[in-house]
C-alpha cells in the first residue's frame, strides 16, 4: 500500500516536473522568436540602408528631385526641431495635468473623467489626431502647413503618454517623504516642486525620452499638418524667423525622416529605392539611440541624486 | 478623563512586569507627572474615514515637559488621534477631524487656521525614518529655508545646534554634504529629529518612532526623547510596552476607538483600573 502511494506521488512529481520543463521551452522558445524578428528586422534594414546612410553628403545634403536624390539632412533636421517644439509644448502640460491629478485633485467625478479623456486620447488613430490638426490649425488658424501645426499634433498624442508616465513616477515617490514635508509645513505646491518632482525626476526622464523616440518616427499625425516637404532650401543663419527660408521658422512646412520614408517610397527609381532604405535604417538607429538614452539618462539622475 | 464605567480594579498580573520594567527606567523619568502647564489638549475630538467613526469623544492634555504614550492594540485609534493633532488627517482624502484640538489657548481645528505655521510649531517623526533625497545639511536647512530663513551663518549654525540635539553631530559632522541615504536606519531617523528640532517646535509627535530599528538605535532615540522633552510636550503612539513605561511620564490607553483610561505611566501600568487595559498589559490580546 505504502510503495503504491509512493509510487503513485513519484509519477505525480515527474508530471509536473516535465511539465514545468515544457512550460519553461514553450516560454523561451516564444521570447526567442520576438528576439529573432527584431533582430533579423534591425539587420535587414540595416544591411539595405547602411551603403546608402554612409554615402557622403547623405546626411549632410538637402534633398534633390522631389526627394528622389541628393541626401536628407533637412529631414533629419526637421524631425528633431519638430520633436523639440513638440516636448517644450508637452512636458509642461503633462507635468501640470500629473502634479495636479496625483497631488491635488479630489476623487471624484472630475478625476474620472479627466483620467478617462486622457486614456481616449493616447488611443485615437494618429491620422485622425493628424486630420483634425489640420481642419483645426492649418485651415482654420490659417496656419498652413506648418512645422508648429505638426508640433501641435504631435503633441496630441504625446500628451496622454506622458501623463500616464509622470502620473506613475510620481505616485512610485514613498508617501512617507510628502507626509515628512507637510508635517513641517510647508505647502503642497512647496513639497511637490522641491521633494516629490525632483524624487520622480529619474523615471520622467526616461518617460520623456521614450516619448521622444515614438514621437520622432511618427508620420500619420504629420503628413496633413507640417506638410510632405521640407523648404528646397534652408537658411540655418536666418534670424528672420517670419521668412520661408529660415531654418527655425516654426510657420515654415516640413517633413519627418518618416513622411519622407513614405512620400518617396512610391517612386520606381533604384535610387530612390535606395534613399528610402537609408532613411529607414537612419531613422532606426536615432530611435534605438533614443531607448538607449532614456535608460542612461535615467540611471545616471537617479545615481546622481542618491550617491552623492 | 477617566472611563467610569470600568469594573473592578484588578489585582495586577502585569504588576511583576511593570515593576520590572519601571525600575529599568532612566532615573530622570519618573513615571508621573511633573508640570502642570498644558501646551495642547483635545476636547471631545472625533474622527472619522468616510462613514467609518474611528475616534470617539477623545479628550486628553498634553503637558511641557512631559512625554505622553498612546499605547493600544493595532487599530484601536491611537495613530488616528496622533494624526489629528497637528492637522496631518487633513491630508488624507475622506478623512474629517470634529470637536477641539487646543493649542496654547487657541482651537486649531479650524478651516481658517494656517496648517503652515502650526505644523511649525507642532512637530511630527514618522515610523520609518523618511529623510529627504538630498544631503544630511539640505534636509535640516531645507525647511527654514522654505520658512524664509536665508543668512548663511545662521542656517550653518542651524544645521549644528539640530544635530547636537539629536546627539548626531559627532557621528556626520564630517560629511555633511553626503547623502542622508548613506546613514544607518538608526541615524537616519536622528537625523529627522534633528529636521524637527530646527523648527525648534513646542510640541513633537512621535509615531512609532523605533519599531523600524534595532534595540541599540532603539535606546538611543528614548535617551534623546528624555533631553528633548525637557522644553516641549512629546507624545509618543509605541506598540511597546516596555518603551512606553520607560520613557512616558503619562499613558493613555485606546481600545476600539475609544480613550479607556488615562493616567501617570506608574498607575497605568501597576495599577490599571479597566479590565480591558489589564487584559492587554498582561498579552491577553495585543
Amino acid at each position: 500500500m505504502a510503495d503504491k502511494n509512493d509510487g503513485a506521488q513519484a509519477a505525480r512529481i515527474r508530471r509536473s516536473m516535465r511539465a514545468d520543463r515544457i512550460a519553461t521551452a514553450v516560454l523561451a522558445a516564444i521570447v526567442g522568436v520576438v528576439m529573432l524578428i527584431v533582430v533579423s528586422m534591425v539587420a535587414y534594414i540595416l544591411f539595405q540602408g547602411v551603403g546608402q546612410l554612409v554615402k557622403p553628403g547623405f546626411l549632410t545634403e538637402a534633398a534633390r528631385s522631389n526627394g528622389t536624390a541628393g541626401g536628407v539632412a533637412y529631414q533629419l533636421f526637421d524631425s528633431f526641431y519638430l520633436l523639440v517644439i513638440t516636448l517644450v509644448i508637452s512636458v509642461p502640460i503633462s507635468l501640470g495635468g500629473a502634479v495636479y491629478l496625483v497631488e491635488y485633485a479630489p476623487d471624484g467625478p472630475v478625476t474620472r473623467i479627466a483620467s478617462t479623456a486622457i486614456e481616449t486620447l493616447s488611443s485615437l488613430p494618429s491620422i485622425v489626431v493628424g486630420m483634425f490638426g489640420f481642419l483645426m490649425f492649418s485651415v482654420n488658424f490659417g496656419w498652413g502647413y506648418s512645422l508648429i501645426s505638426g508640433a501641435i499634433a504631435l503633441t496630441m498624442f504625446n500628451i496622454p503618454i506622458l501623463v500616464r508616465v509622470i502620473q506613475q513616477a510620481l505616485e512610485d515617490v514613498p508617501s512617507s517623504q510628502r507626509d515628512a514635508c507637510l508635517a513641517m509645513g510647508l505647502t503642497r505646491w512647496e513639497t511637490t516642486v522641491h521633494v516629490l518632482i525632483p524624487a520622480a525626476m529619474p523615471a520622467i526622464v526616461t518617460g520623456v525620452v521614450l516619448s521622444a523616440g515614438r514621437v520622432f518616427g511618427e508620420a500619420a499625425a504629420l503628413l496633413f499638418t507640417s506638410g510632405m516637404s521640407s523648404p528646397a532650401r534652408l537658411n540655418f543663419l536666418s534670424l528672420n524667423f517670419a521668412s520661408p527660408t529660415c531654418a527655425w521658422n516654426i510657420f515654415r512646412p516640413g517633413e519627418s525622416l518618416a513622411v519622407h520614408i513614405y512620400k518617396i517610397y512610391g517612386e520606381g527609381s533604384p535610387e530612390a529605392q535606395s534613399i528610402v532604405w537609408g532613411t529607414a535604417a537612419l531613422l532606426m538607429i536615432c530611435v534605438l539611440l533614443f531607448n538607449v538614452l532614456s535608460r542612461v539618462a535615467g540611471k545616471a539622475i537617479a545615481k546622481r541624486m542618491t550617491a552623492e | 478623563m477617566m472611563n467610569e464605567n470600568n469594573t473592578t480594579t484588578v489585582g495586577s498580573d502585569s504588576q511583576a512586569f511593570s515593576e520590572a520594567v519601571c525600575e529599568a527606567r532612566p532615573a530622570h523619568i519618573s513615571g508621573v507627572a511633573i508640570s502642570d502647564e498644558v501646551v495642547l489638549e483635545t476636547r471631545d475630538v472625533n474622527v472619522y474615514y468616510g462613514d467609518h467613526h474611528a475616534l470617539h469623544d477623545t479628550s486628553l492634555a498634553f503637558h511641557k515637559g512631559e512625554i505622553t504614550a498612546l499605547i493600544g492594540p493595532s487599530g484601536c485609534g491611537k495613530s488616528t488621534f496622533l494624526r489629528s493633532l497637528n492637522l496631518m488627517n487633513r491630508e488624507i482624502r475622506g478623512c474629517r477631524v470634529e470637536g477641539q484640538i487646543v493649542y496654547r489657548d487657541h482651537d486649531i481645528n479650524t478651516r481658517r487656521e494656517n496648517l503652515y505655521e502650526l505644523r511649525k510649531s507642532i512637530g511630527m517623526v514618522f515610523q520609518q525614518p523618511n529623510p529627504f533625497r538630498k544631503s544630511i545639511r539640505e534636509n535640516i536647512t531645507f525647511a527654514p529655508k522654505r520658512h524664509g530663513l536665508t543668512d548663511r551663518a545662521a542656517l550653518d549654525r542651524l544645521v549644528e545646534e539640530s544635530l547636537r540635539g539629536a546627539a548626531l553631530w559627532d557621528e556626520v559632522k564630517d560629511k555633511l554634504d553626503e547623502s542622508a541615504y548613506a546613514l544607518s536606519g538608526g541615524q537616519q531617523q536622528r537625523l529627522c529629529i534633528a529636521r524637527t528640532l530646527a523648527l525648534n517646535p513646542d510640541v513633537i509627535l512621535f509615531d512609532e518612532p523605533c519599531s523600524a530599528l534595532d534595540p541599540i538605535s532603539t535606546l538611543a532615540i528614548e535617551d534623546l526623547m528624555n533631553q528633548i522633552a525637557q522644553e516641549r510636550a512629546i507624545v509618543i503612539v509605541t506598540h511597546n510596552m516596555e518603551q512606553a513605561a520607560r520613557v512616558s511620564n503619562r499613558t493613555a490607553f485606546f481600545y476600539m476607538g475609544d480613550m479607556v483610561e488615562y493616567g501617570e505611566t506608574d498607575q497605568i501600568f501597576q495599577r490599571p483600573n479597566d479590565a480591558r487595559l489589564n487584559d492587554y498589559l498582561t498579552g491577553m490580546f495585543s
